[in-house]
């Protein structure tokens, strides 16, 4: 696949060459989110209005605007998981962890966010955490992932089907 | 794996080649495979695939038991799967300590570890082999059979168990036109949700000319919905096969896979597939000498649900923002980059090399006459056997749920089953041997969609469930049209209204009434559908509305502002397990002693009714 560089970053080329989407991929997948001045140096770059990269990734879910946490919590609020509960496991987590959904605690250490199907219907309902899958989520092993010794916690919640 | 593979540059080349990946492939017929699946990887099975790599090590026997790190294998409530070839033997719920005793017992001494075969939850029978598993045995895996038996990463796998043979057939011995002849004569059917005929949609590509584009729309945004991504995961080359014919029968030369970027698995396996192909010579120029050639592209999705609309696809895949457009002129006349091009979805595609291999007429042997073939659903929710489906098109509702997922999780009543995504519609059991075809569903108000089937209970409210599905179709339209943007919203608050117990009977008729505004009004298929999922629960389940309305009663027991939460005084025991795990410090209560809720400070979390031991909290 044919690739090209934009900022020095590599950037895969659709039939069209580079895109708005490819290259803010590249920015985020470097620097975490997307910071102002990169964009700002990309649109120069690519002779394209900085407004069209703003417009993009504003309307998209996955970019970022503000850098995030350093840990991820992502709920899956797809049907299947909201049938098992999961606005609970959701709220549960938002509790525990002080964290109002799409923001980063204050000490920069967790970042919540909600999407709308990971596909593992089996597993609802889910929660991720730095990519790590957690199936068949209740409030109380919620609080047990996040309680203070995560790595015990994270094993059983994990290896344990059920309660 | 051979990289310095050369480039196959004829239909002799590629049979010699296949003849030599199908001798490696029988002699190594002693071999275990580990479901690799998104589901079953959440579960560990990559510890399993590594204890197993160790203990087969120890044992000296790396050399004679192959691994494979496969695609979904279907039955996901049960996962980890591994299964032991040759004589299939399926073991469930494994964990990584099991391996070293299925190395031993099974594969040394061929005998089978009972505590970890497959036990069906409603009739209790043990099986032990995949073939007899009840939840396998009503299928037609047409298409998801070949995740058993193949590593997703290696084209060998694919290639010997007959994989591009289609491919060798089609660009070697068909003409353009006879390859769409051939699909439309198969009455092959988008299986993305609309049910158009692909066969009429390649054949208005074909007839065009000039630069022209083949997608596979691989945007599975429906919730509850996996179908896709276990195809790509596990069968990516079928689903390339699929695309490079389409590519020859329609003219397009350059083909671009979109995929949204929630799948990271079935993005890497693509990929891989992909320069696979390139390495084989099966993507590129001059593909088996033939003179044809395609460039395949990947594109990711950035996050959009109305992406999966095609015009609004093609604009993500051209880098801007997801907005569809008004159609016609239709993309098969004006899409991507203004020229002609053909979308189809990635199961739509999986279909096409096994139509070109056995005929359009043995295709349509499976299915009904107007929706033919198989079809995968993602059968998930309150049901026991949760994982992927691959029937024939036409078989019942209640087949599907009850035979294959093996009823009702807990042994609780029915309620509906939602098909087709946030489209779809919500069927009570009175529509339980309604045929799944795509003229059947419709009729009744729902919509196949994409496969998702989402099987519900008493515990299940539909007022809650038809607000679940309008707040995640307000968040995701794109705003372009007036009434999808507003009006999906004012539904939300009517149905948020209702379940909040603040609803009228007027209301009702209000909701009903802008439900077919936004319907009548709007752009695209996300606006046009969005009020289907009220429209229906309206229909079949008005009762549970006028309860909410008039009663102020949620009788399932879902909507918080209409429940509550209360110890009973005989059952409670004082043991606190209900005062320490409450959120919101609302239950008081000495050791030993009766506790009591303090319905005022309650937030109606439900903890305490699911970590009650003796069944003291009532909830009503």
């Amino acid at each position: 696949m044919k690739k090209n560089t934009v900022l020095g970053l590599e950037v895969p080329c659709g039939p069209n060459g580079v895109s708005v989407i490819t290259v803010l991929q590249a920015i985020q997948g470097y620097y975490g989110y997307l910071p102002e001045e990169a964009l700002e140096k990309a649109a120069r770059e690519l002779k394209v209005p900085l407004i069209d990269f703003y417009s993009v990734a504003t309307f998209y879910k996955n970019f970022r605007l503000a850098p995030q946490g350093r840990r991820e919590v992502v709920t899956c609020t797809g049907t299947a998981c909201h049938v098992r509960g999961s606005e609970k496991i959701t709220e549960e987590i938002s509790r525990t962890l002080g964290v109002d959904i799409g923001s980063t605690t204050e000490d920069g250490e967790y970042s919540l966010k909600c999407v709308n199907c990971v596909g593992a219907c089996a597993l609802a309902p889910l929660v991720i955490v730095d990519g790590r899958y957690y199936g068949q989520m209740t409030s109380l092993k919620v609080r047990r992932l996040f309680s203070d010794n995560p790595t015990k916690t994270e094993q059983t919640v994990s290896s344990g089907l059920s309660e | 794996m051979d990289l310095e593979a050369p480039k196959i540059k004829s239909a002799e080349e590629f049979f010699y080649i296949q003849r030599n990946y199908q001798k490696q492939y029988r002699d190594n017929n002693r071999f275990i495979v580990i479901c690799g699946d998104t589901g079953c990887t959440a579960r560990n099975s990559k510890a399993i695939l590594g204890n197993l790599d160790r203990c087969l090590k120890e044992k000296d026997l790396s050399e004679t038991v192959g691994t494979r790190f496969t695609g979904c294998l279907g039955l996901c409530e049960s996962g980890p799967l591994v299964i032991v070839y040759p004589e299939e033997i399926l073991y469930h719920r494994v964990i990584p300590d099991d391996m070293l005793e299925i190395v031993e017992e099974t594969v040394l001494e061929g005998r089978i570890i009972d505590r970890l075969i497959y036990r069906d939850p409603s009739s209790g029978e043990k099986y032990a082999y995949a073939r007899d598993l009840p939840f396998y045995k009503k299928q037609v895996r047409n298409l998801l059979g070949g995740n058993w038996k193949t590593d997703p990463t290696k084209i060998e796998d694919y290639i010997a168990l007959g994989g591009y043979e289609a491919l060798v057939k089609a660009v070697t011995e068909m003409s353009p036109g006879e390859v769409v002849q051939e699909v439309k004569e198969a009455r092959l059917r988008g299986r993305g949700g609309a049910g158009f005929d692909a066969g009429l949609k390649w054949e208005e590509c074909f007839k065009a000319s000039g630069r022209k584009f083949i997608i596979c729309n691989a945007d599975e945004g429906d919730p509850g919905a996996f179908m896709d991504r276990s195809l790509l995961e596990g069968n990516p080359h079928a689903v390339l096969e699929g695309l490079i014919i389409g590519a020859y029968a329609t003219g397009a030369r350059e083909g671009v896979v979109y995929i949204r970027s929630e799948y990271p698995t079935a993005v890497e396996k693509i990929k891989t597939a992909i320069n696979r192909a390139e390495e084989l010579g099966l993507v590129g120029d001059d593909i088996l000498g033939s003179g044809f050639g395609v460039q395949i592209y990947l594109s990711i999705g950035a996050g959009a649900f109305v992406c999966g609309e095609t015009s609004a696809l093609i604009a993500s895949v051209d880098g801007r923002i997801g907005e569809p457009v008004q159609k016609p002129p239709r993309l098969v006349q004006h899409g991507y980059l203004d020229r002609p091009t053909v979308v189809n979805n990635v199961e739509t595609l999986a279909n096409v090399p096994h139509i070109i291999k056995q005929g359009a007429e043995n295709y349509r042997a499976t299915g009904t006459e107007a929706s033919s073939g198989t079809k995968i659903f993602s059968l998930v929710g309150k049901v026991n056997n949760t994982g992927l489906v691959e029937v024939p098109l036409g078989m019942t509702l209640r087949e599907i749920i009850f035979e294959i997922g093996g009823g009702i999780k807990e042994g609780k009543a029915f309620k509906a089953v939602q098909t087709g995504g946030p489209s779809g519609g919500c069927l009570p059991a009175s529509y339980l041997d309604l045929p799944t075809d795509f003229e059947s569903l419709t009729e009744v108000g729902s919509l196949m969609g994409s496969g998702g089937m989402i099987v519900m209970d008493e515990d299940t409210c539909m007022v809650d469930l038809a607000g679940y599905f309008l707040k995640f179709l307000a968040d995701e339209s794109c705003g372009c049209c007036f009434t999808c943007r507003e009006g999906i919203n004012r539904l939300l608050e009517l149905v948020q209204n209702i379940s909040c117990g603040r609803g009228s009977l007027d209301q009702l008729d209000l909701l009903k009434e802008l439900a077919e505004v936004v319907k009548d009004s709007t752009l695209c298929g996300l606006g046009q559908t969005a009020p289907n999922p009220v429209l229906s629960t309206i229909k079949y389940f008005e009762d549970e509305y006028r309860a909410h309305i008039l009663q102020n009663k949620c009788p399932a027991g879902v909507c918080r502002a209409l429940i509550t939460f209360e110890i009973i005084e005989s059952y409670c025991n004082g043991c606190g397990l209900c005062k320490k795990n409450c959120p919101s410090d609302a239950i008081t209560g000495e050791q030993k002693q009766t506790h009591y809720i303090d319905k005022d400070q309650c937030d109606k979390c439900g903890i305490c009714f699911s970590t009650c031991r003796n069944e003291a909290i009532l909830k009503q």
